[in-house]
């Protein structure tokens, strides 16, 4: 870290916090803002959005400032396996069916795991987890997910 | 006496046979799923909430309350057996539980903590059912400047009695009113902070917020700092207490649940809080203080009678003013919102069946955890002892099916993502999520609440000190935030935090 940044923790949560909140004021400066007694969309939200930065700039300045704890490693590899398979399966879903996005979702996300290996027994529990979101989502609570999607003409 | 009929209504109602089914299978899914270690009582709920969704009003509250005190127990039985508490109440529990457990007493120390909160919540049922309708005629008086007042204190106590960074905290509180601003603005139909995007004009839904900050971003968390757990205690045995053991608890058990029943009313408080301070307490008092932290029975007793207790008593504020004091009390409040039930004094009057109804409810609750989890600690041990790259997987799928569920959209999966990340990455800042969360629930309303109140007088914000109840509370919170940021205060607050860690 930067010399300049002292507290990582504090520095980063008050240029989140600022970043937010400067999105969130210009966009409800959009919106009427109307009077105290009788308030616009705009107001209540444009109020918070200046708290939201004003805590922002309090925290970077205490980051500067202030030693504080180190920030620790950020998992990259487990939380892009992690999301991707939930964003490939929520893709997945409607277009090749429950089916391939529930095989996509399992293994995608189990191999961001470091204990992560193909091995029959997890491959087994993997398809008893098909089999009773099936029989469970789709056949007891009637959920509409096709088991297979557009991609196969359903 | 009127509180004999109105608990006779609210035993007909829970006692249905259907309702018994949903009160014992919400024990025992809470209890499946709060056992797994890392999944705290807020993920568990916020997991299995879209399965109540279809019930009746009553019934899906009632299996909530049930899963509720299920994941509570489960993760006692967790941090006795393992040391990996899988929520900040359960910490304590683990300090001298797993120590008994380590002895070979793991039997006594999971029957003590079944006793204990037994006992605590079979009497904090009472006080619900005895201090609910006072309260709850008190606040029928309220008018939009109380409620609001009430909100402000409600978000800043959550704050102080919380771990962590003050400005953080109030940082999380800000952002989470924030996110509650997304949709339609009731009064004028502008579609706020929506990006024309279609589905977000019906606002985010807080199942979505919570399974992604609590569940998505909490496994992410654990995958990075993996390691190989091993539940040491295979077999438990000796689950009966002797005339001794009895004699030991039965003080720290009284104590405990006086001390979690106050503390669980405070605006922020509820079962960490409460057991904390038990556990104090009970080294300050008891005989055997020396051996507090290497397996004392008392060490066990105590907190978890006062984190059962404690975990009740934050219903009183939920049903009676409809103001939510922890986290898991904003998950109820979202989910009566979504059964069609504004929450708030008028629930007791108007559906009185309902109200008395989740208060019995709780007493056979308790009823249910002492039969299931004492027989059933085989099949407990069991699903402790499944590995977690076994297990996170599966949770995965179960989010991604129940946010999908609620609308049948993908849409929301997509936003589960999106909530994952953020609650990762908040996780790794040192912001607590649990106030935002308060925050995004209670948005929405206490706009609601201000303008009606600032209408009515013209826009003279002086409404809210010139009404004696608003000024109250309004005073409370800045004693309480004055309380925090002064030096001296501040540094006790530190000490008494530093434990956990």
């Amino acid at each position: 870290m930067s010399s300049l940044i002292k507290s990582p923790k504090d520095f980063w949560t008050g240029a989140l916090f600022l970043g937010f909140g400067a999105i969130a004021f210009a966009i409800s400066r959009g919106y009427s803002f109307g009077s105290a007694g009788r308030m616009g969309p705009g107001y209540f939200p444009t109020v918070l959005s200046c708290l939201l930065m004003g805590f922002g700039v309090l925290a970077v300045l205490r980051g500067v400032r202030q030693q504080g704890a180190a920030f620790g490693g950020f998992a990259w590899k487990q939380s892009v396996k992690v999301l991707s398979a939930i964003i490939a399966f929520a893709f997945l879903l409607p277009r090749a069916g429950l089916i391939i996005a529930l095989v996509v979702l399992v293994f995608g996300s189990a191999s961001a795991s470091i204990h992560f290996r193909f091995e029959w027994r997890a491959t087994l529990l993997a398809l008893g987890l098909l089999v009773f979101c099936v029989l469970v989502f789709v056949k007891g609570l009637g959920l509409p997910m096709p088991l297979f999607g557009t991609w196969f003409g359903a | 006496m009127e509180i004999f009929s109105n608990l006779l209504l609210g035993f007909q109602t829970a006692a249905s046979a259907a309702n018994l089914v949903y009160c014992l299978v919400g024990v025992a899914l809470g209890t499946a799923i709060g056992v797994l270690p890392g999944l705290g009582p807020a993920a568990t709920i916020a997991m299995l909430l879209p399965i109540t969704f279809g019930l009746e009003p009553v019934s899906s509250l009632i299996m909530l309350a049930g899963i509720f005190y299920g994941a509570q127990y489960g993760g006692s039985t967790t941090a006795i057996l393992v040391n990996l508490p899988g929520e900040s109440s359960s910490v304590i529990t683990a300090l001298d539980g797993h120590a008994m457990a380590k002895r070979g007493q793991a039997g006594k120390a999971l029957a003590t903590a079944a006793l204990g909160s037994f006992f605590a919540g079979t009497v904090t049922t009472l006080l619900i059912a005895l201090f609910s309708p006072p309260l709850a005629e008190m606040a029928l008086k309220f008018g939009p400047a109380e409620y609001f007042s009430l909100m402000v204190l409600g978000l800043v106590a959550s704050v102080v009695l919380a771990n962590g960074s003050l400005l953080h905290a109030f940082g999380m509180i800000v952002f989470g009113l924030l996110l509650g601003m997304i949709g339609t603005d009731v009064n004028s139909g502008v579609a706020r902070f929506s990006f024309d995007v279609p589905e977000l004009t019906d606002g985010i839904s807080f199942v979505v917020v919570a399974m992604g900050v609590f569940g998505i971003g909490e496994i992410i968390g654990n995958l990075q700092n993996e390691a190989e757990r091993s539940v040491m205690v295979k077999k438990v045995t000796g689950l009966m207490l002797d005339k001794e053991d009895f004699k030991a608890i039965a003080a720290p058990v009284v104590r405990g649940t006086m001390l979690g029943s106050i503390l669980g009313v405070l605006p922020g408080g509820g079962a960490m809080l409460s057991s904390f301070a038990a556990y104090a307490l009970e080294k300050k008092i008891s005989k055997n203080a020396a051996n507090f932290g290497k397996g004392a029975i008392e060490g066990v007793a105590a907190p978890e009678a006062a984190n059962n207790a404690g975990a009740q008593a934050s219903f009183i504020p939920m049903l009676t003013l409809g103001i939510p004091g922890n986290t898991v009390m904003a998950l109820m409040i979202g989910a009566m919102i979504i059964q069609g039930i504004q929450p708030g004094p008028s629930v007791m009057t108007e559906q009185p069946a309902l109200f008395w109804g989740i208060i019995a409810s709780m007493w056979i609750g308790n009823v249910f955890l002492v039969i299931l989890n004492l027989p059933l600690i085989g099949l407990w041990v069991k699903m402790i002892s499944v590995p977690y790259h076994f297990l996170y997987p599966a949770i995965i799928v179960f989010c991604a099916i129940g946010v999908f569920s609620m609308a049948n959209t993908t849409f929301d999966v997509y936003f589960m993502a999106v909530f994952g990340l953020l609650g990762y990455v908040f996780r790794k800042l040192g912001c607590e999520p649990a106030p935002m969360m308060l925050g995004f629930i209670l948005g929405p309303m206490m706009e609601e609440f201000l303008r009606r109140a600032l209408l009515l007088t013209k826009g003279d914000p002086s409404v809210f000190i010139r009404r004696p109840i608003s000024a109250t509370m309004l005073v409370i919170a800045a004693l309480a935030m004055v309380s925090v940021v002064l030096p001296a205060l501040r540094k006790k607050r530190e000490e008494a935090f530093a434990e956990e860690d």
